[in-house]
């Protein structure tokens, strides 16, 4: 089958050549890096409603104070596999369907270098959400212990899901493995002549450094809940002080993949953020170089910041001291980046379609959360955020206006590229609007009510926090709404619509552009020049 | 045929991965119910599913490799396609050292940090005193605070002459692969011979230690902190080292069968023996550090 040989001629031949197949044997066995990158953000747009879905649970049941639609538990599944759904299925999914969508495309290759993995690394991915999803059906439910799994939580007081649990999060974990594995070999192997590493676009550089990221963390996933397997199951004492473990050993362990996974979640959206600013201000990204340094310094620091999330399980002052003066670094190469965006609109020829618009919007509200981040970093003051609704504001206003905007905005922007149709402009504009205030009726009071001593991850409060959650839960419903938008223009997009041209926008530069819309099958077949 | 392939070789379509992926799901599916089956005494379908699930990967893998062997005969790849196997290799290498270090971490976090804390060292005197009056901090930890008793492993004898065999185990590999560059077929195919019976015999070994450990030490995977780092830790390595010595076995198979690989051309060959190389290195670490210190 594969042994099949064409004539290899120095001619070029077209994408009739290889005549693309078609039906569902495509999509199961493709080796294509767009049929892949499809797939991979079907699947995570999929995942994304499915956990937004748990997210609506959770917004209804904290309508109003004390219990009314749901049990305290099914509360628990709810939080849990929402975040575990929207970190592992909707998040990195998306990204690495970028990735494979583009990163060949950007730097001139004829596909990612290691294509059959690359198929295997998605087809993982449905198969282990089935079985964490599946395990909310079972007897005693779902994963209660929250997305972090904490022991004892997850080991001593957990229900017998918990091994489905883990084992799918080991298979997801040799998916991203796989498939960082093969983002790195093809910006290694793979760039056309002249792509030289400081030449590369940024969306390229960031998931670089996001792959070495993965491939050095998920590992360290896999062990922790390995040792959450044994402990549970068969007996050990890794997080057990009666037998010489510490629970707060499981902590450390996980938030030494944790913190890392929370770049990996927004480092390629830097990337995506300086592909779209530079084309829509009509110039150049201001500070390639030091956009570059700040992202790598940024991983590296994502290593010696893990015991933030911990400043409360007890320490040694030296050790906060540590964690704390490192955390509060890491906002000096993020401000790098921040103003690097800015500067680039200053002065430029602006203009504000859709995907721009997310973009600014990424800007101004991910600062918003990185602000917060710096707050929880001052350990004093974490005292009495932590475990409150302020944390739950924080991260949100990192991943959903962070993460998920830039993916909304790259959908946006490549859009016309991947199918060589213009969405319908006013209605994105419709859909960022919508998005734009919903989320921040959502998840702006949540630092009020945060830093009144709402804690979070429970499903009843006290009554002085009951206005503000109405609010919040209608502004939820809202956003949830609003996303239906989203699909709404990508189907029109899919089906039809104006014909994108090649460049698709005025000021758009790279090596995807200078392809057909939608691009050939093959993306280069032979590498281009890069000059 | 005659002309040399100097594109990038993008393979059509392959069944294969699609097979890997329902593979991997009936080893998680099944494992994930055999753990609840095997330690609730219940009966169930879970063990079945997990080796149903063995064997269609081992089926998926045979079909796989064959692929990419015939293409690789065919001539079909080019220096950039080994180019990215090797780093693609290297890559999957270093995400087994972290898979390491996370235990590891766990060995060291609970040696230098918690069973000092646990005997009240640091701030908890008073706690210490509280709850484990009649713990004292001592590694390996034969009783545990909560009093389960054990027995240390001693580095002499079987532990240490295991070190031996898997680093001659390597140096055998490597004279292996000096024959296989310079073309000395007998050499290779002795010294490959001698090195997967290396391996095996570590693996023997390494049973009869667990055995001796159960019924004579009675260091048991739940005799607390010390036990659980300990299996865990070799357990895993034992693991490394059966995948390992199986691919090397392949190897060594696809050479004496099939006369497979040239001076020039052995990726595969070279993929084997960085593993290899790498189950021994973590076999040091693991020496030093669980057994003689």
């Amino acid at each position: 089958m594969s042994t099949v040989t064409h004539d290899h001629d120095t001619a070029h031949h077209g994408e009739h050549h290889h005549h693309a197949p078609s039906g569902l044997k495509r999509w199961l066995y493709t080796t294509n890096h767009k049929d892949i990158g499809t797939l991979y953000l079907l699947f995570a747009l999929t995942m994304f409603f499915i956990g937004g879905a748990m997210a609506m649970v959770i917004r209804a049941e904290l309508f109003q104070p004390g219990l009314q639609l749901v049990q305290a538990d099914f509360f628990n599944q709810m939080t849990t596999v929402h975040g575990l759904i929207m970190v592992f299925g909707a998040v990195m999914p998306a990204f690495t369907g970028l990735a494979n969508w583009l990163i060949p495309m950007m730097i001139g290759a004829p596909d990612m270098a290691l294509p059959r993995m690359n198929n295997w690394s998605f087809w993982i991915l449905p198969f282990a959400f089935a079985i964490l999803l599946a395990s909310l059906f079972m007897e005693g439910g779902g994963p209660g212990f929250g997305w972090t799994f904490y022991a004892p939580l997850s080991t001593k007081y957990s229900g017998d899901s918990t091994a489905l649990f883990v084992f799918s999060v080991h298979i997801m974990g040799i998916s991203s493995i796989m498939g960082a594995i093969n983002v790195i070999v093809t910006i290694f192997n793979l760039r056309a002549p002249g792509m030289t590493w400081m030449k590369m676009p940024l969306f390229v550089w960031t998931w670089l450094i996001t792959a070495f990221l993965l491939i050095a963390v998920m590992p360290v996933l896999a062990g922790t809940v390995t040792m959450v397997l044994t402990d549970k199951y068969f007996g050990t004492s890794f997080f057990d002080a009666a037998g010489g473990g510490d629970p707060v050993l499981f902590q450390h362990i996980f938030w030494f993949f944790g913190h890392p996974e929370v770049y990996i979640m927004i480092l390629p959206a830097f990337g995506i953020v300086s592909s779209i600013v530079p084309t829509f201000a009509r110039k150049p990204l201001f500070g390639y170089a030091s956009m570059v340094y700040a992202t790598s310094s940024i991983a590296l620091l994502s290593f010696l910041v893990w015991a933030h999330h911990m400043f409360t399980t007890g320490m040694p002052v030296f050790a906060e001291l540590f964690f704390m003066y490192c955390t509060m670094l890491i906002a000096v190469p993020t401000g790098v980046k921040v103003f690097n965006w800015v500067a680039t609109m200053w002065k430029g020829a602006m203009t504000f379609e859709v995907p721009m618009m997310f973009a600014l919007a990424f800007i101004v509200l991910f600062t918003i959360g990185g602000f917060s981040g710096l707050m929880l970093a001052i350990t004093p003051a974490d005292f009495q955020y932590h475990d409150t609704y302020f944390v739950v504001a924080h991260f949100h206003y990192v991943l959903v206006t962070g993460a998920i905007f830039s993916i909304i905005a790259a959908a946006y922007y490549w859009l016309p590229k991947w199918t060589g149709h213009m969405y319908d402009e006013t209605l994105g504009q419709w859909h960022f609007w919508c998005s734009l205030i919903s989320v921040n009726m959502l998840f702006f009071p949540m630092h009020f009510v945060g830093l009144a001593g709402m804690p979070r991850r429970i499903p009843d409060y006290a009554l002085q926090f009951a206005d503000f959650n109405a609010f919040i839960s209608i502004g939820g419903f809202a956003f949830g709404l609003s996303q239906l938008l989203f699909v709404w223009v990508l189907v029109k997009c899919i089906k039809g619509g104006e014909k994108a041209t090649d460049q698709v926008w005025e000021g758009a530069e790279g090596l995807e552009w200078t392809l057909s819309s939608p691009p050939p099958y093959h993306s280069f077949t032979t590498p281009p020049e890069v000059k | 045929m005659s002309k040399t392939y100097d594109k990038y070789y993008v393979p059509e379509q392959s069944p294969w991965p699609i097979v890997g992926a329902v593979a991997l799901f009936m080893i998680a599916f099944g494992a994930g119910n055999f753990v609840n089956e095997v330690t609730r005494n219940k009966e169930g379908y879970g063990g079945y599913l997990l080796l149903a699930g063995v064997a269609v990967l081992l089926f998926m893998l045979v079909g796989w490799f064959r692929n990419v062997i015939d293409e690789s005969m065919h001539g079909l790849y080019s220096k950039q396609m080994d180019r990215s196997f090797r780093q693609g290799m290297s890559w999957f290498i270093f995400s087994e050292v972290m898979f390491f270090a996370a235990f590891f971490g766990a060995l060291f976090y609970a040696r230098m940090i918690a069973m000092p804390w646990l005997d009240g060292a640091s701030n908890n005197a008073m706690t210490a005193q509280l709850l484990w009056p009649d713990f004292s901090a001592h590694w390996p930890m034969t009783k545990t605070p909560g009093g389960t008793e054990t027995t240390a492993m001693p580095w002499q004898g079987l532990p240490l002459y295991n070190t031996l065999i898997l680093l001659t185990s390597s140096v055998t590999l490597h004279f292996a692969h000096v024959g296989l560059e310079q073309g000395k077929r007998t050499q290779l195919k002795l010294m490959l011979t001698l090195t997967v019976l290396l391996g095996a015999a570590f693996l023997a070994c390494q049973a009869y230690e667990y055995v001796h450990a159960y019924r004579d030490l009675g260091l048991k995977l739940d005799s607390g902190i010390y036990g659980n780092t300990f299996f865990l830790l070799t357990g895993f390595h034992g693991l490394h080292v059966t995948l390992g010595a199986i691919f090397l076995l392949v190897i060594l198979l696809r050479i004496l069968l099939k006369n497979h690989f040239t001076a020039h051309n052995h990726f595969a060959f070279q993929a084997a023996a960085w593993y290899w190389h790498f189950v021994d290195v973590v076999w040091l670490c693991l020496f030093v550090f669980v057994y003689v210190l």
